[in-house]
C-alpha cells in the first residue's frame, strides 16, 4: 500500500552509520524493578508538577505523585510499589548535572497497581479526555516530551487531513520505536484511532524509514486488520528513505504531505499533527487499560556487549540498565539519546526518565575525540548538509563574533540543533555549540531586556501616579476651598434675603415635584445604573475611564512582544 | 587552537562526524590537477614541474614563517594542504619558462599578502594565485607573456631560462591569445578572426595549439572534483556556458572581429578557471544562487577584457572584481528557509 503514497523530499540530511542492528536482534525484555527508584517530578516540557506524596508515605504502582500544575503541566507517577524516602533534590539525567525535585521511592517488590479504570472516552468531552491524559503523564516520546494532552487540539477548522504517526527513528543506535513496531502494532493502532477521533482527522499516515522492513510488514499487518475492521481503510503505513532527520517531525510531516510547517506555527494549522509511535501506544495504554505512563522502551546500545532494548520504569537508574547489558571496559560515558542530538550524562546513577529513548555507552574508539578545530573555509558542505536550509557558515561566522542581531537574521532560530552540519564539517568545527551558545546568550539578553523593560514600566507607572495623585489633592483642596466659599457666600446671601412667601414655596414645590416626576420616567426609559449620577460620581467615572485608557496605553508595547 | 585541543572531547552533540578533512579536500584538489598537468608537460616541457616545485617550496616556507610570526600551531597548518593548492595554481598560470624569482615574489604576495595579512586559511576575501597573477602582469607584462613554444620542449634551454641566462626567441611563442589580440588589435585593420587563426602556427584545431589538450586535462580534473563533491556543478557550469553563449553570440554578429566560443573555452586558463580558480570556496559565492551569478560575472568580464581589454587573458582581473562583490551577491541570493517559502507546500 505504500506504492501509491507519493513522497517528497526535503532539502540536506547526512546518512551516517546506523548501528541498529545490534539491539534488534533480541525481544524486548522488561527491566527489573530496582530497589531505589529516583523519579524526578520535572520530565516534560511546561511547568514542574507540585509533589503530591511526602517522605514516608506508602504509594502504589501508578499513584500519581506529582500533580500538573499550571497550562502546560503534566503530571507524574509512581513506577512500582512502596515506602517514598524522600522528596529532594537529586542529580538529573542532563549534561548541566543540575539537580532537581525528585520523589524517590523505596520499592516493595509487590507490584501493587492502583485501581486501573479504563477511561470511557467516547462518552467523554474532549476537555476531559485532555485532563485524563494529562493526569495519565502522557507526554511526547520521541524525545521532546511535550505533554500529548496539548497536541490532541485539532486547531483552527476543528478537524484535520492528516494524523502523521513517526516510526522514522533516525538517529542512529535507537532501535526503541523499531521493536515497539515489531512487538506492538496492534496497540499503536489503537492509540492512532483514539487520537484520529479526538483531532477527527481524514487519514492516518505512518513514516517509517525503510532499514526498518520488519517494523514495515508488522505495522501493514496491523493496519490491514484494522482498517478491515473499520469502515474506511484510513491507515497507511509508508515506508520514507532512511536519510537522518527524517524523523525530525517538521521534516516528516514535509515527506508524507508536502507541507512545510514554518518555525513557531502549529501544524494542525496546516491540517497535519504527528505523534511519535510511542506516544500512541502510551496513549492505548492509559485509556483503554487505564494504566498511567510509568515506563517506556528503552534502546541500551553502543559500548555494551550485548545492546537491547528493556521495558524500564521511569527512575530506573541508568547503571543499572547498562549493568543488564554488560559495558565494555574501555566504556568513558553515557549519552541520553542517539550520537547525533544525544546529552552527554553527568554520571551513570541518573534516571531514566520519560524521554529517555536511548542509553548510549560511549568510548574513545566508538566516537573517537575529533582532530583539532581548523578554520571554516566555507566550503558549504554544511549548507549542503542542512535540512532546516540555513546557511550554517553563515551563522557560525556571525555566532563566534558575536553579532547575535546577524545570526538570528541568518535565521539562527530556525536551526533543530540536528548536528548534521557538524557532522560534515571538513574543518571539525563544533557548529551546533556555536548555535547553542548563540541562542542561550540571545535568550538571556531577551530575560534581561523584558526585566529591564517591566522595571522601566513600572518606574514610569510610578511616576504617573504620583503625578495624578498629586493632581487630584490639588483639585480636591481646590474644590473644598471653593465650596467653602461659596457656603460662606450662600449664608451671606441667605441673612441678607428677605424670607420666602409662602406662594413662592408652593410655586417651589410644584417645581420640584414636576422635575421628581421627569426624572422618574427617565430613569424608566434608560434603567442603567451610569444615567442618573450626582455630578460627583460622574466626574469618579470617567476618571476610572482615563486610567483605565493610560492603563492600556502603557500595555500596548508588552502585548506586541509577547506574539 | 591550542594544542590541548588535540584531545578535544566532545560534551555535546553530535559525537560522532564523519570523516573528512580540509587536507583531504586540498589532497583532492591536488589530484584532480594532474592529468592536465601532466598534457601541460607534454606539450611544453618539464620547465611547468620545475614552477610548481618551487612554488610549492617557497609556499611552504612563507606559510610556515606566517604561522610562526602569527603564533598559529605550524604542523597542523602546514598540513592542510592549502598553501600547495596556491602555489600550484600559480605555477599553472604563471609562464612555465618564468624566471624564478617571479614565481617566488608571486608566490610570497599570494601566501603573505593575500592569504595571512587578512587572517590566514579561510579568512581571505580575494583568491591569492589571482592575486599573485594580477599583481605580477602589472609589473612585469612582458615576462608574464613569454610563453614556451609549443612542442619544444628541450629541458635545458627552458632551466636555462628560469634560473639563468635567458635567451628566449629559440623557445618562446606567443600564446594564441595574446597572438590573436594582437594581430586584431594593432595596425592591420583588414585582420579578421579567420585570417589570424590561419596563419598563426599557435592556433590548433579548436583552440590553442596544444592549449586545447590541456584544457581537457583539466576538464577532466573537473568532472572529478564534482564527482566528490568537493565542488558544485554552480560555478564552473554558469562560468563555462556564459563565455560559450556570449562569445558566440558576438562572433555570430560580427565573425571577422569577434572569436569565437570554442576558442574561448579551449584556450588560455578557462578551463583552470572554470573548476580550479573560480570555484574557490573561502573567496567566492556560496549560495546557489549566489553561485550561478557570480562565475557568470568573471565569465563576463573575462570575455569583456579579453577582447577589448589591454591584456591578454582576462580570468584574474575578473575573479578579483567578482571577489569584491561576493559578499554582496551572498546576501541578496539567500535560499528560502525551511518553513519559510511563499510557493510549495507550504503556502496554504
Amino acid at each position: 500500500m505504500s506504492v501509491l503514497q507519493r513522497l517528497f523530499g526535503f532539502h540536506g540530511g547526512v546518512k551516517p552509520d546506523y548501528h541498529k542492528d545490534a539491539s534488534t536482534s533480541l525481544p524486548i525484555a522488561v527491566a527489573p524493578t530496582p530497589t531505589f527508584l529516583v523519579i524526578p517530578l520535572h520530565q516534560s516540557i511546561g511547568g514542574p508538577p507540585r509533589p503530591l506524596v511526602k517522605a514516608g508515605e506508602r504509594v502504589l504502582k501508578g499513584q500519581r505523585i506529582g500533580g500538573a500544575d499550571g497550562n502546560a503541566s503534566s503530571a507524574v507517577h509512581a513506577s512500582a510499589s512502596g515506602t517514598v524516602v524522600a522528596v529532594e533534590m537529586r542529580l538529573m539525567p542532563h549534561t548541566s548535572g543540575l539537580s532537581a525535585m525528585c520523589v524517590v521511592i523505596e520499592t516493595d517488590g509487590r507490584d501493587e497497581w492502583v485501581a486501573n479504570q479504563p477511561f470511557d472516552y467516547r462518552s467523554a468531552t474532549p476537555t476531559q479526555i485532555r485532563d485524563y491524559l494529562r493526569d495519565a503523564g502522557v507526554v511526547g516520546l520521541g524525545g521532546a516530551v511535550f505533554p500529548t494532552y496539548l497536541k490532541l487540539n485539532a486547531g483552527k477548522q476543528g478537524k484535520l487531513d492528516t494524523l502523521v504517526l513517526n516510526g522514522a527513528e533516525c538517529e542512529p543506535f535507537i532501535t526503541c520505536d523499531d521493536v515497539l513496531m515489531r512487538e506492538r502494532a496492534a496497540a499503536i493502532l489503537k492509540g492512532a484511532a483514539i487520537m484520529r477521533e479526538m483531532l477527527a482527522a481524514g487519514k492516518v499516515l505512518i513514516g517509517i524509514e525503510d532499514n526498518k522492513p520488519e517494523a514495515i510488514a508488522a505495522m501493514e499487518a496491523a493496519a490491514r486488520a484494522a482498517n478491515a475492521a473499520a469502515a474506511d481503510a484510513a491507515i497507511e503505513v509508508v515506508a520514507v528513505p532512511t536519510r537522518y532527520p527524517a524523523g525530525g517531525a517538521k521534516k516528516l510531516i514535509r515527506v508524507l504531505t508536502g507541507i512545510e510547517v514554518p518555525h513557531g506555527e502549529r501544524s494542525t494549522d496546516y491540517g497535519v499533527q504527528c505523534f511519535n509511535v510511542g506516544t500512541a501506544y502510551a496513549i492505548h495504554e492509559a485509556i483503554e487499560l487505564g494504566r498511567p505512563l510509568i515506563s517506556r522502551i528503552v534502546t541500551v546500545a553502543g559500548n555494551v556487549k550485548q545492546a537491547r532494548n528493556y521495558e524500564v520504569l521511569f527512575g530506573t537508574p541508568m547503571q543499572d540498565l547498562i549493568a543488564l547489558c554488560d559495558k565494555l571496559p574501555d566504556s568513558d560515558r553515557v549519552i541520553m539519546g542517539g550520537p547525533m542530538m544525544g546529552l552527554l550524562m553527568p554520571g551513570e546513577d541518573v534516571p531514566v526518565v520519560k524521554a529517555t529513548n536511548c542509553v548510549l555507552v560511549g568510548s574513545k574508539k566508538l566516537f573517537p575525540p575529533p582532530p583539532p578545530e581548523m578554520p571554516c573555509i566555507r566550503c558549504g558542505e554544511c549548507a549542503k548538509a542542512c535540512p532546516a536550509d540555513l546557511q550554517p557558515f553563515e551563522m557560525y561566522w556571525f555566532s563566534r563574533a558575536k553579532i547575535f542581531g546577524k545570526a538570528q537574521e541568518y535565521n539562527l532560530f530556525d536551526c533543530i540543533e540536528c548536528g548534521c552540519c557538524a557532522y560534515v564539517c571538513p574543518s571539525r568545527i563544533p557548529l551546533v555549540d556555536y548555535y547553542r551558545f548563540a541562542k542561550s546568550e540571545i535568550w538571556a539578553r531577551e530575560v534581561e531586556k523584558e526585566a529591564a523593560d517591566v522595571a522601566r514600566e513600572r518606574y514610569e507607572f510610578r511616576l504617573l501616579r504620583e503625578e495624578r495623585e498629586k493632581q487630584e489633592k490639588a483639585a480636591k483642596l481646590a474644590a473644598k476651598t471653593a465650596a467653602g466659599r461659596e457656603k460662606a457666600a450662600a449664608a451671606v446671601a441667605e441673612a441678607a434675603k428677605p424670607a420666602a412667601t409662602p406662594e413662592e414655596e408652593a410655586k417651589k414645590a410644584l417645581i420640584a415635584a414636576a422635575l421628581e416626576r421627569a426624572r422618574a420616567e427617565k430613569s424608566l426609559v434608560h434603567p442603567e445604573n451610569t444615567a442618573d449620577l450626582t455630578p460627583e460620581q460622574q466626574a469618579e467615572v470617567s476618571a476610572i475611564e482615563a486610567r483605565r485608557a493610560e492603563i492600556r496605553e502603557m500595555a500596548k508595547p508588552q502585548l506586541r512582544q509577547d506574539d | 587552537m591550542t594544542e590541548q585541543d588535540n584531545e578535544r572531547i566532545v560534551n555535546n552533540s553530535p559525537y560522532f562526524l564523519q570523516p573528512a578533512s580540509v587536507q583531504s579536500v586540498m589532497l583532492r584538489v591536488l589530484l584532480a590537477l594532474l592529468p592536465g598537468i601532466a598534457v601541460y608537460v607534454w606539450f611544453f616541457g618539464a620547465a611547468v614541474l620545475v614552477q610548481i616545485v618551487l612554488a610549492s617550496i617557497t609556499a611552504l616556507a612563507a606559510e610556515a614563517v606566517m604561522l610562526k610570526l602569527r603564533g598559529k600551531p605550524l604542523m597542523m597548518f602546514l598540513g592542510d594542504g592549502s598553501a600547495l593548492v596556491t602555489a600550484w595554481l600559480i605555477a599553472l598560470t604563471f609562464p612555465p619558462i618564468a624566471p624564478w624569482w617571479l614565481t617566488v615574489i608571486g608566490v610570497l604576495a599570494a601566501i603573505v599578502v593575500a592569504k595571512h595579512l587578512y587572517g590566514g586559511l579561510g579568512q581571505n576575501p580575494f583568491n591569492p594565485a589571482m592575486v599573485a597573477f594580477a599583481l605580477m602582469i602589472v609589473a612585469y607584462p612582458s615576462l608574464m607573456s613569454q610563453w614556451p613554444a609549443v612542442g619544444f620542449t628541450d629541458f635545458l634551454p627552458q632551466w636555462n631560462a628560469i634560473f639563468g641566462d635567458r635567451q628566449l626567441d629559440a623557445i618562446t611563442m606567443a600564446t594564441p591569445l595574446d597572438a590573436l589580440r594582437t594581430a586584431l588589435h594593432t595596425a592591420d585593420a583588414r585582420a579578421t578572426v579567420a585570417g589570424v587563426l590561419g596563419s598563426d602556427a599557435s592556433f590548433g584545431n579548436i583552440g590553442g595549439k596544444g592549449w586545447e589538450w590541456v584544457a581537457a586535462g583539466y576538464f577532466l580534473g573537473g568532472i572529478y572534483l564534482l564527482q566528490q563533491r568537493i565542488i558544485t556543478w554552480h560555478m564552473p557550469a554558469a562560468f563555462l556556458a556564459t563565455l560559450f553563449v556570449i562569445s558566440g553570440g558576438f562572433a555570430m554578429y560580427d565573425p571577422t572581429r569577434f572569436v569565437g566560443p570554442s576558442f574561448h573555452l579551449f584556450t588560455g586558463g578557462a578551463m583552470l578557471g572554470a573548476f580550479f580558480i573560480v570555484t574557490d570556496p573561502v573567496s567566492g559565492c556560496t549560495t546557489p544562487r549566489g553561485k550561478l551569478i557570480f562565475a557568470a560575472g568573471i565569465a563576463l568580464l573575462t570575455w569583456v577584457i579579453r577582447t577589448f581589454g589591454a591584456y591578454p587573458d582576462g580570468i584574474a582581473f575578473a575573479v578579483l572584481l567578482m571577489n569584491i562583490a561576493a559578499p554582496l551577491i551572498d546576501m541578496y541570493t539567500q535560499p528560502p528557509v525551511f518553513g519559510h517559502k511563499t510557493r510549495g507546500g507550504g503556502a496554504r
